[in-house]
């Protein structure tokens, strides 16, 4: 009895920063309709801030005035970021922001590293709570104690400025309803701003007041990214109480998951979101979100049409020229292109479900993983010869995607997006933790393509063959009966039904063909490196995928390839220099402000300034090429 | 936003990534350079590449001073893989390819090290893994090509067994990160342990996911199976973690606990005057040679760069020594000649002399075993000796068994 009592305290403690940190997330994202990938950057910043903070305070009084100073700083460095880099894009296509969000990480990443440099700093412990108490017999830290004590009067104080204060009530009013509470006079900008300053700020204490616990790291951003998110969605997008339950459930789980279960650290929380979504798609307390509430941001989209002749002409030099390209003699540019044809495949495969059939999904690399494992164990296992098992990758990827889709497709939007993230999630630790049969994270090893295709310029030719192929088959499905069916149930599923599309069937074929699509990319990619690890399946390789698709423009039918082709390439070269994620972060901040329609989609704008509308032809086709 | 406002945002954005862009400057290469390709995860593992890298530095400085190999200068190639395999195979392929790279080195990981190794027996490249641990990268995945110098996780998993056998204890804990560095560590620990010591029982195995341990759970876990000893494996935060609600809430009293790596400065320096006192862990003890090889690097270190060594600082100085040796036996670039000056390899390092075995290509640079303890603020290494790692390796038939036969 007194272990368990013990074990439901240390739960209850680790829910403190766990919730803190969500319900910053929870905040944000509830008015501003932002998935901001940067929050736990924000949590690191307070954690690192908190650190020199209580090196210069000191005793008691500093500790908890830095605690709250941190809070502050932090809120202040959130609304900086706001101002500068989310204020130009709020008129932009839904969730492109996270694409900025994507490049403030960067940015903090190598900030943080220039500042505290690389090496871990330990938190110090709080004074006057290094000690332990005993409850029946059993050590209890007293700093868990304080923070236990602590939670409550966090959630009370922002329950109370939510729905007690003016403040509280435009906050919810713009939750649900921003054009109206705009309408209504109420200065728009300024509320986000100020939402974000809670937002961030609630993640800068998260960060300080888990020192005692632990400290700061360079790692720590991502690290609890997953969780928040499994939390906020848990509770309930947006609302705070159930953010705390659901920071408290998975604390506790966890807690005794480790004690009697000590495998599962990896996926309780994705098991337990699973459930939950399933049982209540719109977590614990959260709101069905009444379709069409929010309505598109932006314009509406324009009709898509078949690329004009001169549209294919230039696809064709293109096409030439890429075929061409082994006669440079530059072997490394021949590996260089192989890589880019591979991951444009990938982003094409995630554009035709986002773009087209509007499905945003955060666990694709699920699909290209899965691909690519297929092919890796038919290989180790089966002895397989390459080209059965290359055959084979996107029947097994497909078929993952025919399973995960059914069970996603029940859920919309945002909700639909986190649960393709536990599913993917799932399946990685699957991967991860099975070593006799995936190698865990040791991965897959020796898969190296036929002889016929071992010369790089011949697997070159192979992927350009079958990645443009490919390509070129989605944009072809796009503009098939199937492809308007799809476009029909994103914009309208009340029309869509109502003229006898199966929206739900629809949208479960595209999500398959799109899941088998990314596992061909995915066997391509395993015969080219000669080896597969479970990063390929991981949360930064999906989130890598939306970037690069949302980059190069949602709305168009080109965005994803052009988008992942310029990322790459971009990549390469500044991954040469020092403070290459800096610039990167930079630069993609730059491309966001610059190009809130993403790169083709901000072309087309461009070209359409100067060209007379009635020549809507040529236009379309220049940009989506 | 006003358009004008907007604008100059743009600019200051646009102006702020220029300026550091032409902030970093590459090194300016020598014409006539023996080039080594180095891939490693410099942002991603910021703490362990730069002490490395700065050990290669220095080693790469001494060896061009007294004039270089085969009468040219060597100079190392240094690029980032993000911390991941297929990038890093991007990068070895142009390294080899345009760079025209004599062999390459490198990695951290011991995934990205497998992925590589993997390459330089397809491609046939000489691959000299310097700090990857993982067993198989010579063993169940060895190939003719790919060369360890670090003392891999069984050889130092056995060190620490070696120590446990002598003691009573015979009920043990053992708390591992989940990924293969750690189930590779406990299977090394519990395999030579009941080798050495049969009755020994191991009551429980915790495995916290790697950097996001949930330490006050782990630590009420493992005082409900009420070990007579505890065998870590955990580093960096998780270790701090570990550390510090364990002593908190009293779990190290009265237990011997053994630390895979612990006592390596990378993992030991941050957790300052809260180290753990009283484990037997491996590491590197820098600060207490007084003379020989060791003391010499030691002292060069210091002279050239204003921190201290670091285990990865050795490694790096060492793989820089042991592949101008390689160079310098084999008298030419050619990828088989520099093959066969690997094998059987003698270098004479800052630890001593070191092999690269014939049997399974891994040298046989050994650690330091030892007990921690606080002195001036700062955890450290007491009692401590050399083991040579050529003691702590299977037998050669069970090598011979493991390692799949050559191509």
């Amino acid at each position: 009895m007194g272990l368990f009592i013990a074990q439901l305290l240390t739960g209850l403690a680790n829910a403190a920063t766990l919730f803190l940190v969500a319900s910053g997330l929870s905040l944000i994202f509830g008015v501003t309709r932002i998935v901001n990938f940067a929050h736990g950057s924000f949590y690191m910043l307070g954690a690192f801030v908190g650190y020199s903070l209580m090196q210069v305070l000191p005793g008691a009084v500093g500790f908890w005035a830095s605690v709250l100073l941190t809070g502050l700083i932090v809120g202040l460095i959130g609304v900086i970021v706001e101002m500068l880099v989310l204020r130009p894009v709020y008129r932009a296509p839904e969730l492109f922001q996270l694409v900025a969000t994507f490049g403030v990480i960067l940015v903090i990443q190598d900030l943080t590293l220039m500042i505290w440099g690389a090496e871990d700093v330990l938190g110090p412990r709080a004074p006057g709570l290094k000690g332990i108490v005993r409850i029946m017999d059993e050590p209890v830290p007293t700093y868990d104690l304080a923070l236990i004590a602590l939670t409550p009067f966090v959630l009370f104080a922002l329950w109370y400025l939510i729905s007690r204060t003016r403040l509280g009530v435009l906050v919810r009013a713009a939750t649900q309803d921003r054009e109206m509470v705009a309408a209504l006079g109420v200065n728009q900008a300024w509320l986000f701003t100020g939402v974000f300053f809670l937002g961030a700020g609630m993640a800068g204490l998260g960060g300080a007041i888990q020192l005692p616990k632990g400290g700061a790291d360079l790692l720590m951003d991502f690290n609890i990214l997953a969780a928040i998110f499994v939390v906020v969605v848990i509770g309930g997008m947006g609302s705070l109480p159930g953010a705390y339950i659901a920071a408290v459930l998975i604390s506790v789980l966890n807690v005794f998951g480790v004690s009697y279960l000590p495998q599962s650290t990896l996926v309780l929380m994705f098991v337990v979101m699973a459930v939950v979504l399933t049982i209540r798609p719109y977590g614990l307390l959260g709101r069905e979100e009444v379709v069409g509430e929010h309505g598109q941001v932006g314009e509406p989209e324009r009709p898509i049409k078949p690329a004009s002749g001169r549209a294919r002409m230039m696809v064709g030099v293109l096409l030439v020229l890429l075929l061409a390209l082994p006669m440079t003699g530059s072997h490394f540019l021949v590996i260089l292109i192989t890589d880019i044809i591979i991951f444009c495949l990938f982003a094409a495969s995630l554009h035709f479900l986002l773009g087209l059939g509007g499905l945003v999904s955060f666990g694709h690399a699920a699909f290209f993983g899965g691909g690519a494992y297929v092919a890796g164990l038919l290989v180790i296992h089966a002895e397989a010869p390459m080209e059965l098992a290359f055959l084979l990758a996107p029947l097994g990827a497909g078929l993952l995607a025919v399973i995960i889709g059914w069970l996603c497709l029940r859920l919309t939007g945002v909700y639909f997006a986190m649960l393709t993230l536990a599913m993917a999630q799932l399946l990685w630790s699957l991967v991860f933790q099975w070593d006799e049969f995936t190698g865990g994270d040791d991965g897959l090893v020796d898969v190296w393509p036929a002889g016929w295709l071992s010369e790089a310029n011949s697997y070159f030719y192979f992927t350009a063959i079958v990645g443009v192929g490919g390509i070129i088959l989605l944009r072809h499905i796009a503009h098939s009966p199937f492809g308007y069916a799809l476009r029909a149930s994103r914009d309208s599923q009340r029309q869509a039904e109502a003229t006898g599309i199966n929206t739900k069937r629809i949208q479960w074929m595209a999500f398959t063909l799109a899941g088998a699509m990314a596992g061909v990319a995915g066997a391509l990619f395993v015969f080219s490196k000669g080896s597969v690890f479970p990063n390929e399946m991981e949360i930064a390789k999906s989130f890598d995928g939306l970037i690069v698709v949302f980059l190069g423009g949602v709305k168009t039918l080109s965005g994803g390839v052009v988008g992942a082709a310029t990322l790459e390439l971009v990549k390469d070269y500044l991954t040469r220099f020092e403070y290459w994620r800096l610039a990167l972060g930079l630069l993609i901040i730059a491309v966001v402000v610059l190009a809130p329609y993403g790169i083709v989609g901000s072309f087309r704008k461009l070209f359409d300034r100067y060209r007379q509308p009635s020549e809507p032809e040529t236009v379309a086709a220049e940009s989506r090429q | 936003m006003k358009e004008s406002s907007k604008l100059a945002m743009i600019s200051t954005v646009a102006s702020l990534a220029v300026s550091v862009l032409v902030g970093i400057s590459t090194t300016a290469m020598a014409a006539d350079a023996i080039r080594i390709g180095e891939i490693n995860h410099y942002k991603r593992m910021a703490a362990f590449a730069e002490p490395y890298k700065n050990g290669v530095e220095l080693a790469l400085s001494e060896i061009n001073e007294a004039g270089g190999v085969i009468g040219q200068p060597l100079e190392f190639i240094y690029r980032d893989d993000q911390g991941k395999p297929g990038e890093a195979i991007k990068i070895a392929e142009e390294l080899v390819n345009r760079e025209e790279v004599a062999m390459i080195t490198g990695s951290i990981l011991s995934n990205v090290g497998l992925a590589l190794s993997s390459f330089a027996a397809e491609k046939k490249v000489i691959y000299l893994a310097a700090e990857p641990l993982a067993d198989g990268l010579v063993w169940e995945k060895g190939n003719d090509y790919t060369f360890r110098l670090r003392s891999s996780t069984y050889m130092q998993a056995a060190m620490l067994a070696e120590q446990a056998a002598k003691t009573d204890a015979i009920k043990y804990a053992t708390i591992a990160p989940n990924y293969a560095y750690g189930k590779d560590a406990v299977a090394a620990f519990k395999k030579a342990l009941l080798a050495l010591k049969p009755e020994v029982e191991f009551v429980t195995e915790q495995w916290p996911a790697v950097f996001k341990i949930d330490a006050g759970a782990e630590v009420q876990a493992l005082e409900r199976a009420k070990p007579d000893a505890i065998y870590n494996v955990t580093f960096g935060g998780d270790l701090a973690k570990f550390v510090r609600e364990g002593t908190t809430r009293g779990l190290f009293e009265g237990r011997q606990v053994y630390g895979l790596l612990t006592g390596e400065p990378e993992y030991l320096e941050p957790l300052a005057d809260e180290a753990p006192e009283g484990w037997v862990v491996t590491g590197y003890p820098w600060y207490d040679f007084e003379d020989g090889p060791n003391r010499v690097f030691v002292d060069a270190y210091l002279a050239a760069y204003d921190e201290s060594p670091k285990i990865g600082s050795l490694v790096g100085y060492m793989t820089a020594q042991s592949i101008a040796a390689a160079i310098g036996r084999a008298g030419s670039l050619e990828t088989e000649k520099l093959r066969q000056a690997f094998i059987g390899l003698e270098v004479d390092t800052p630890v001593g002399l070191i092999t690269y075995r014939e049997q399974d290509h891994q040298s046989t640079m050994g650690a330091f075993v030892g007990t921690t303890t606080v002195r001036d603020g700062g955890g450290v290494m007491v009692d401590w000796t050399y083991r040579d790692g050529a003691n702590y390796l299977p037998s050669d038939e069970e090598v011979a068994r493991m390692r799949p036969a050559s191509q």
